[in-house]
């Protein structure tokens, strides 16, 4: 990428400090290396019979969960990996015919086919699970936990997390009922635990914890200012392909001194770019071209993971890049909050940032009016892409009544596509990209009728 | 005499429509689309430059649209359907705000602005339930053209309920009717209104603002004109020419393109 860069005649950049030519592409030749080493570290535990901690990104733990050095696992990565690398559909198939509904998540049908091959996936072996942490943030998560207890017998521990599940009815710190809920949630923590104590055989180590708080703090700190990086223009990242590769490292690497240094460094590249006018790029012809940003676009919902490139370019194919997203919010494991946790008090602390953060994502789905949808939104957006998917009811059923917020309340363009996560069945690209394409035509009507105006 | 033409490559029929500098049709054509989708677009476009008359270099400019718009190859721009439909359906009936375009594969509402263009849109492009594709199976089952299931349709005193959501499962929905002894005419009228069902949840999905035009090839259905206009209790704006909007509206964009003066890049004749 930096010697695409230097090419780029007039380039901003160009005779910039040798400093700033190196920033430029470093946090994406370091998720690429980070990514495959997280892989290869699970392969390594699956080979020596280590078990691990299976995990959902919603409620994560790793803060608790690392202070044990356990291995772990997202199944959700590894299944959206699957999808990704283009194998998903016979992992789908292999559990349908096992006898799971076509109708159901097919993040847990592609992961318990998973396991029916003994931990078999195209980045490497994935361990079995020691231990379970689910959360009420998605119902799928208990069945699925459910799912590996029976095959795995791995203990399973809920942090059952309150909730009004209604827009703005949520207690407040210092209210009597967050009272309640914050103890509620400081006891599942101490159970946790003592659950992980059990597990591992070693005793918990407070000051072990504070050191894996320390590093989310710095991890939340960046990430929240890098996705403000994007309300100006060019953007530096695309909030759907490089998004990714940041959750990635937001999820896997959460707590931990190498994430909270590549988030670091990752903001240190961005601002520098956008201080400079580097925008965006993406993989072209085995190449890394810079992305033609004509339309600034926010998408709202989950990515199309079987078709993760090819879907980005029925928009870049037009010049519109994403410059924000939701599932940069949601998907970040309470990392885009922002959440500072008090060193000085970590178990109480830990158990408000769950509460808080966690809370959020039920909540944001459905009810919070996000900044892309915002009428102060800072992104300065053309249109909005909407992703409702097959697999997640949760992520989707809102969907249709925030597009129309968005239509009638901001008089933005709006476009709508339905695919999957995971299943490539349910991915009709053909259909997609003709709305992509009459969504721009639009786009383009209407810029040209403003500026006739004018 | 500069002409601009516009072939909409359909998944059942490809239609041609060529329209003169005043934008009123001069010739158009229409074929069963078939396997070889450049020959279908080829043989329309050469049909209704035979049927108008036309010498081919006084086409200006050509747009292709639909679902095969990109094997136009003689054409020097694609524009999707949605944005065709909606600008010809706009352009034959002023009035019209919504349009209900109903083809052999998918069927879609659209909302234009007062000057044709899309403020927005939504599709039934993963089921064939609300689509011609449903009426066909109904032909299918009953051993009739497609043309005679309309009129056969409005005898019914007393329609059956036709449950299925799957086009395939129709046909053995349709068999089983007749197996209970109802009536061709009374199933018939079922199915249409089955299809006005699901079309009329895609119109209330993007507004039903008045005129409502009805565009693609089922709307020379009466009985789907009916069945519609009985769902959403309006009048709806039907033409001869309905079902050539989408090939119309993309005649429009070829002759804004030439009046605009694009250079027409042509691949092949």
């Amino acid at each position: 990428m930096v010697a695409t860069l230097l090419q780029q005649p007039g380039a901003p950049h160009e005779g910039a400090a040798h400093h700033g030519v190196d920033l430029v592409g470093r946090g994406a030749r370091e998720s690429a290396r980070l990514t495959r080493k997280w892989f290869s570290s699970l392969t390594e535990a699956a080979r020596a019979g280590k078990g691990a901690a299976y995990v959902f990104v919603m409620g994560n733990m790793n803060e608790v969960l690392r202070a044990f050095d356990l291995p772990i696992v997202y199944p959700e990565i590894t299944a959206l990996q699957l999808a990704v690398r283009g194998t998903a559909e016979e992992y789908l198939r292999e559990s349908e015919d096992y006898g799971y509904s076509p109708d159901i998540c097919g993040y847990l049908k592609a992961d318990v086919a998973m396991h029916l091959r003994g931990g078999e996936h195209p980045m490497g072996l994935i361990p079995k699970p020691s231990l379970v942490v689910t959360t009420n943030a998605c119902n799928t998560y208990f069945k699925w936990a459910e799912i590996w207890q029976r095959l795995h017998g791995a203990p399973i521990v809920t942090i059952d997390v309150p909730n009004m599940r209604a827009a703005r009815a949520e207690s407040l710190r210092g209210d009597k009922e967050f009272t309640f809920e914050h103890a509620y949630v400081v006891g599942q923590i101490k159970e946790l635990i003592a659950a992980c104590e059990r597990a591992t055989g070693k005793k918990f180590d407070i000051d072990k914890f504070r050191e894996h708080l320390r590093h989310a703090n710095t991890m939340s700190h960046f990430w929240k200012k890098l996705l403000l990086l994007n309300t100006g223009s060019p953007a530096v990242f695309s909030a759907l392909t490089d998004g990714l590769a940041y959750l990635g490292m937001a999820n896997c690497y959460r707590a931990t001194e190498e994430g909270a240094k590549y988030f670091e460094e990752l903001y240190e590249e961005m601002a520098y770019r956008s201080e400079h006018g580097i925008g965006a790029f993406m993989r072209k012809d085995g190449k890394d071209v810079p992305v033609e940003q004509r339309f600034r676009l926010g998408f709202i919902g989950v990515p199309c993971y079987p078709i993760f490139r090819g879907f980005n370019e029925f928009f870049s194919d037009w010049g519109g890049i994403f410059v924000a997203s939701s599932y940069l919010k949601f998907a970040s494991g309470g990392t885009a909050l922002g959440f500072e946790f008090d060193l000085a008090n970590p178990i109480e602390s830990f158990a408000e940032g769950t509460l808080l953060t966690v809370r959020s994502t039920q909540t944001g789905l459905l009810f919070d009016i996000p900044e892309i949808e915002s009428r102060t939104s800072s992104f300065n957006l053309d249109g909005i892409v909407y992703h409702g998917v097959k697999s997640c009811r949760t992520a989707s059923s809102g969907l249709a009544d925030r597009r129309i917020h968005t239509s009638e309340s901001l008089g933005l363009p709006t476009l709508m596509l339905e695919s999957d996560i995971v299943d490539p069945r349910a991915v009709s690209k053909a259909q997609m990209k003709n709305r992509a394409d009459a969504f721009f035509e639009g786009l383009i009507g209407r810029r040209q009728k403003l500026a006739a105006s004018h | 005499m500069n002409y601009a033409g516009g072939v909409d490559v359909g998944s059942t029929q490809t239609k041609a429509v060529i329209i003169d500098e005043n934008c009123r049709i001069v010739a158009r054509f229409l074929t069963d689309t078939g396997a070889n989708v450049i020959e279908a677009a080829k043989k329309v476009y050469g049909g209704a430059l035979a049927a108008g008359n036309i010498a081919e270099d006084s086409v200006g400019y050509v747009v292709g649209t639909g679902y095969g718009r990109y094997k136009v190859t003689f054409g020097d721009k694609q524009v999707t359907e949605i944005s065709c439909h909606g600008r010809g359906a706009a352009h034959m009936f002023p009035g019209t705000r919504t349009v209900i375009d109903m083809g052999g594969q998918d069927s879609k509402a659209i909302r234009v602005s007062e000057d044709g263009e899309i403020v927005d849109f939504c599709m039934n492009d993963k089921c064939a339930a609300g689509t011609g594709r449903f009426l066909g199976a109904a032909a299918k089952a009953l051993g009739m053209t497609l043309d005679d299931l309309g009129p056969t349709s409005l005898r019914s005193s007393k329609p059956v309920k036709i449950s299925t959501t799957c086009t395939v499962f129709a046909e053995s929905e349709v068999l089983s009717w007749l197996g209970k002894g109802k009536s061709v005419e009374d199933i018939l009228w079922g199915v249409h209104k089955s299809i006005a069902t699901r079309s009329f949840g895609l119109l209330r999905r993007v507004g039903l603002l008045d005129e409502i035009t009805f565009a693609g090839g089922v709307a020379n259905n009466p009985g789907m004109i009916k069945a519609l206009e009985e769902a959403i209790d309006k009048k709806l704006n039907v033409s001869n020419e309905s079902h050539y909007m989408g090939a119309l509206g993309a005649a429009l964009f070829a002759m804004d393109a030439l009046k605009a003066g694009e250079v027409a890049v042509r691949v092949e004749a």
